[in-house]
């Protein structure tokens, strides 16, 4: 990898996260809410209340954020639901 | 006053928030259930018309990486059967795991793209070398020798310092490896013989460690 170090890429989300399994876990009902404006809770929540608050699952999203491998896989269920 | 129906209703509304049940299936979703989890006949059916539907799910995503980075795999087919093949058997072990929180294809497909995506990961990093290096964060540093902000100079020089006193060996590795070098998880975890979730781990933890260090010296 070349160019600029960041150093938001390297401290990663500032929030608590899911962790990778957890991530997988709860990906399919994460994307289909996304794309339907929807909004409910993980499996493992971190955050209820903030969750609930942001409309938004923080947990998953920070994993997002810090786990390209993750977000790489996110992406691809995304335009696979899009393209249907 | 609520009628008998209304209260029956009410009740079962409760029951189902109490126990954190998942929405009614769709049509759709309770027939792959079904005929998946139904009679040898009809099950080998579903696997095999499933089987195809992750072919194409695999195929997409190996299609949607070649667009990306320009370049398209020599074993693109193999890599999507084999991706597909492993899909179904990881599906048919935890079939009784999908509770319908989602439509059945969404929560099928996302396995599919798993196996393609990591299977597509590790062959484009076969024949690149993975140097773990405890040390490689000074390239870190030494960018930090070269910003022009004076800001920016600081807060990388702290970060820096965070990586150097609170990090250790196997954790700078890891950081290195994901954050400065671009070595996808999945292919550092097989490098290691380790797991996506334990590199992960270590990765979140080292991250929480520079930031509740820069934090603390940020208060002090």
């Amino acid at each position: 990898m070349t160019g600029q170090i960041d150093a938001d890429r390297l401290l990663g989300p500032e929030g608590p996260e899911l962790q990778c399994d957890e991530c997988f876990e709860n990906l399919d009902r994460y994307v289909e809410d996304e794309l339907a404006g929807a909004f409910t809770s993980c499996t493992a929540c971190v955050s209820p209340a903030a969750c609930g608050r942001e409309r938004h699952c923080l947990g998953m999203r920070a994993h997002l954020q810090g786990c390209p491998t993750c977000s790489e896989e996110y992406e691809s269920l995304k335009a696979l639901l899009q393209e249907r | 006053m609520l009628s008998q129906t209304a209260v029956a209703s009410v009740r079962v509304v409760d029951a189902a928030r109490a126990t954190d049940a998942p929405p009614p299936l769709d049509h759709e979703s309770r027939t792959w259930l079904a005929d998946l989890t139904g009679p040898p006949g009809s099950r080998d059916a579903a696997a095999a018309r499933l089987h195809a539907y992750l072919l194409r799910v695999a195929r997409f995503e190996l299609a949607r990486r070649a667009r990306a980075r320009g370049a398209v795999l020599d074993d693109a087919d193999d890599l999507a059967m084999q991706a597909a093949d492993d899909a179904l058997m990881a599906i048919m072990r935890k079939i009784t795991t999908y509770r319908g929180e989602s439509r059945f294809t969404t929560w099928a497909a996302k396995f599919a793209i798993l196996e393609a995506a990591s299977k597509a990961r590790v062959r484009a990093w076969q024949n690149a070398e993975v140097v773990l290096d405890p040390d490689g964060w000074q390239r870190f540093a030494a960018q930090a020798d070269s910003e022009r902000s004076l800001e920016q100079a600081q807060q990388l020089h702290e970060v820096a310092e965070a990586i150097r006193t609170q990090l250790t060996p196997h954790q700078r590795e890891i950081l290195v490896a994901v954050t400065l070098d671009g070595v996808p998880i999945d292919v550092l975890a097989d490098r290691l013989r380790s797991t996506r979730g334990a590199i992960y781990k270590t990765l979140h933890d080292a991250r929480r460690a520079l930031r509740t260090y820069l934090f603390e010296q940020e208060a002090s």
